[in-house]
């Protein structure tokens, strides 16, 4: 209970108390369907909804009852088939998915990395010419629709034949990833001071032993984070798969034709994990950010 | 430095060797300008190669007809010779036709491979994207017009057809006596063409490549185009709506509990937008999480007959029950709905960030002042938070507009947005000028839309969790 000061009005308690409903409703349609998924993933029917025999507490008999729980879909997954699961077919499929995701991401995610920071770090320098459009060209990949993206995509990988190769994907989500990578290193340079560098130059570094010794411990957080970033886009990225993967499928595209075929509650199991996976990621990324902070000596206002 | 004159004679400074030092940060500022311009090139260059030249080259298929007229060149030489376009061509246009046919059947490249055929089917294609039949006409055509006669002796054997040709291509097929396809020729004659940007918007080309509308049933695109604003629009609006509460109480609320809350904002955000749309799903279907909910929670008020004044005893039903659970997955609603979850996110953040740094302070002035805390909030703090709110509307905009997964997924016919058009276009019709038009013009605004967000805020303040 809110204790309000002896002079607020009915009807400014009355006003608080909607707008902190109005609040908590909007963050519960945030969060709701992510919490839905998680124990309709453990459900042993083959429907994706809430059966009857999910109920966990029966009234009439007083008691609980998890028989409509286990871990079906998950073995499903990742492609164990110790029992007859139904009507769909048993296949490693979303395994070979994850490799795939797993393989490309990584990639996509070092090479992000690396051009990203160096796109930063000559964009740091303000005498630059076209320093702004340079800027707006960097950071475009993440403002052109996806679907544009891949219908040039499409044509130029099939020229040269990076149409349905695993290297073409890499390319496509290097691309993608760059413009976070960007914003990122930028924003930590913003606040590095360059008179560290010119110390250290007068105290006889070389420049490039002076950037590994100085400067890219500073900003790495800001290319963790941003690598983080480029690597939950690229795990997550479907629609330029679907138009230059070919029979190369991922994590994504097995989600995408499992929702639009046969849709069946390993949907689910893979959602969990990937809920699961973006919680440690964000975890990860917040305490980059107190580091950082730390680091810098700037505290949240 | 008292032994050594730190200026010339012409009074510039100098430095300790000597050199005047203006000169010298000059070329030190050049020097950071080469090293700046090394450390941009490699990802410039991978950019502009891998990024910018496909989509430069997907959009230069949006205006491309070189293909056509390297197929009909006498045919549309022809055409511009044809006067009356009101009676049938002459025989010398047919001749040129059957003419353009033969030459282009027996093309082959540098390796000795036949490639007319190829070309040939390429134009019928495009003719059918003009008028349609012509695809299936001229390969008709092109099969009567080559076939030679085997039994000839000569070493080069002779056409079965021979001049004049207008009554023979009649007889064969009635199409060529009918004055549409010939009319259909002028939209094609040039190289370049706006003809896919005129179809993207439901407008086409007459015969003498006047601007037209289209015929009503075949208008499509206009509505898409309509729907694909509204459904942005909307979502906009709607995000502002949920944003702006949300984002002013985490403002306002002591750092460490608006963190905690920020998680709720964050978690969407970070998870894969597949897994948010299968939740949508099991959460919206008819036999899903909502409907159900509504079926146990909704009371029952009153079902069965009743005495209305004027209307006398009709059959009323204020309950809730199976038959009226409500479809909110495939269709517009469901698109709206997913969407606006979506992209909420882009919303607060930027909003948040803007409100952080409106000081406590001024609020408390203006009450100081005498106003009260409605008139405070609307005069004082809404205007300071303007900044935010432009940005999460443009950046909700922009995102929208372009949004493929979601209206695909979730929603069936009348969700579809003309992302969804681009793909049918690229994937399944293969009219690929099409497709790239439509890119084009979506394009267009998007980056119309990115250059007034770079101007407003700046694309380097962009922010991310």
């Amino acid at each position: 209970m809110m204790k309000f000061p002896s002079y607020t009005t009915p009807r400014e308690k009355l006003w608080f108390y909607t707008y902190r409903t109005f609040c908590g409703l909007v963050l519960f349609f945030l969060v709701a369907p992510l919490i839905v998924v998680i124990p309709l993933s453990f459900t042993n029917s083959v429907f994706l909804q809430f059966v009857p025999e999910m109920k966990i507490f029966s009234f009439e008999t007083w008691s609980f009852n998890f028989d409509g729980y286990g871990i079906r879909w998950y073995k499903e997954l990742l492609g164990i088939c110790s029992e007859n699961s139904g009507t769909t077919v048993c296949t490693d499929r979303w395994m070979v998915g994850i490799k795939n995701s797993a393989l490309i991401a990584v990639f996509a995610t070092f090479f992000a990395s690396v051009l990203g920071t160096l796109a930063a770090l000559g964009l740091s320098n303000r005498h630059m010419p076209f320093n702004r459009l340079i800027m707006a060209l960097m950071i475009s990949p993440m403002i052109v629709p996806l679907i544009i993206t891949a219908a040039g995509m499409f044509f130029f990988f099939a020229k040269l034949n990076l149409v349905a190769t695993i290297p073409g994907l890499i390319v496509a989500h290097t691309i993608l990833g760059i413009p976070f990578v960007v914003i990122t290193v930028t924003a930590s340079l913003a606040g590095f001071d360059n008179n560290l560098l010119r110390a250290a130059a007068t105290l006889g570094g070389s420049p490039l032993r002076n950037f590994f010794k100085i400067q890219a411990p500073l900003i790495a957080p800001g290319v963790i984070s941003g690598s983080l970033f480029a690597f939950i886009t690229s795990f997550d990225e479907v629609v330029i798969v679907l138009f230059v993967g070919g029979t190369k499928y991922t994590l994504p595209r097995q989600m995408w034709s499992g929702i639009r075929n046969e849709i069946s509650p390993t949907i689910l199991a893979a959602a969990t994990i990937l809920v699961i996976f973006s919680i440690l990621l964000l975890t990860t990324l917040e305490m980059l950010r107190r580091r950082s902070e730390k680091i810098r000596g700037v505290t949240p206002h | 430095m008292s032994d050594t004159s730190l200026i010339d004679s012409k009074g510039q400074l100098l430095t300790n060797d000597g050199v005047p030092l203006k000169e010298s940060l000059r070329k030190s500022l050049r020097r950071t300008k080469i090293r700046s311009f090394l450390l941009l090139l490699t990802p410039l260059l991978f950019l502009l190669i891998m990024f910018v030249g496909p989509i430069g080259s997907l959009l230069s298929r949006s205006i491309d007809d070189i293909n056509i007229n390297t197929v009909l060149p006498q045919t549309f030489a022809q055409y511009e010779l044809w006067e009356d376009k009101s009676i049938l061509p002459s025989e010398e246009m047919f001749a040129a036709v059957i003419n353009d046919i033969r030459i282009t059947h027996k093309l082959e490249n540098s390796e000795g491979k036949n490639i007319g055929k190829n070309l040939l089917g390429k134009a019928g294609t495009r003719m059918t994207y003009e008028y349609s039949g012509w695809r299936s006409l001229l390969l008709k055509t092109v099969k009567s017009a080559t076939s030679v006669n085997t039994r000839s002796k000569e070493e080069i054997k002779p056409y079965k057809w021979e001049a004049p040709y207008k009554e023979q291509m009649i007889k064969r097929d009635k199409r060529w006596g009918k004055l549409e396809f010939w009319q259909s020729l002028g939209a094609m004659k040039d190289p370049y063409t706006m003809g896919y940007y005129l179809n993207a918007v439901d407008l086409r080309y007459d015969a003498n490549k006047n601007v037209i509308q289209k015929a009503d049933h075949l208008k499509i695109y206009k509505t898409i185009w309509m729907r694909t604003l509204k459904v942005s629009l909307m979502v906009t609006i709607f995000c502002l709506i949920l944003a702006y509460p949300v984002s002013y109480l985490l403002a306002t609320l002591p750092m460490r509990i608006s963190n905690l809350l920020m998680i709720c904002v964050l978690m969407p955000f970070w998870t894969s937008l597949l897994v948010r749309i299968v939740a949508w799903m099991i959460m919206l279907q008819q036999n899903g999480v909502v409907n159900d909910t509504m079926l146990t929670v909704l009371p029952c008020i009153y079902e069965g007959p009743i005495n209305l004044p004027f209307f006398g005893e009709t059959n009323i039903d204020l309950c809730f029950s199976e038959e009226d659970r409500i479809p909110m997955m495939y269709n517009f609603t469901g698109t709206i709905i997913v969407m606006t979850q979506v992209l909420l996110p882009f919303m607060i953040l930027p909003i948040y960030s803007v409100m952080r740094g409106i000081p406590p302070s001024y609020m408390k002035a203006a009450k100081n002042l005498g106003a009260t805390p409605t008139r405070a909030f609307i005069r004082v703090y809404m205007p300071q938070s303007v900044p935010g709110v432009g940005a999460g509307c443009i950046l909700v905009f922009i995102v929208a507009i372009g949004y493929y997964i979601t209206p695909e997924l979730v929603g069936g016919k009348d969700g579809l947005m003309i992302g969804n058009f681009v793909a049918r276009e690229m994937q399944q019709t293969l009219n690929w000028g099409l497709a790239a038009a439509m890119g084009a013009i979506l394009l267009a605004a998007v980056l119309i839309l990115y250059w007034a967000y770079d101007r407003l805020i700046g694309i380097d303040n962009l922010k991310m969790g």
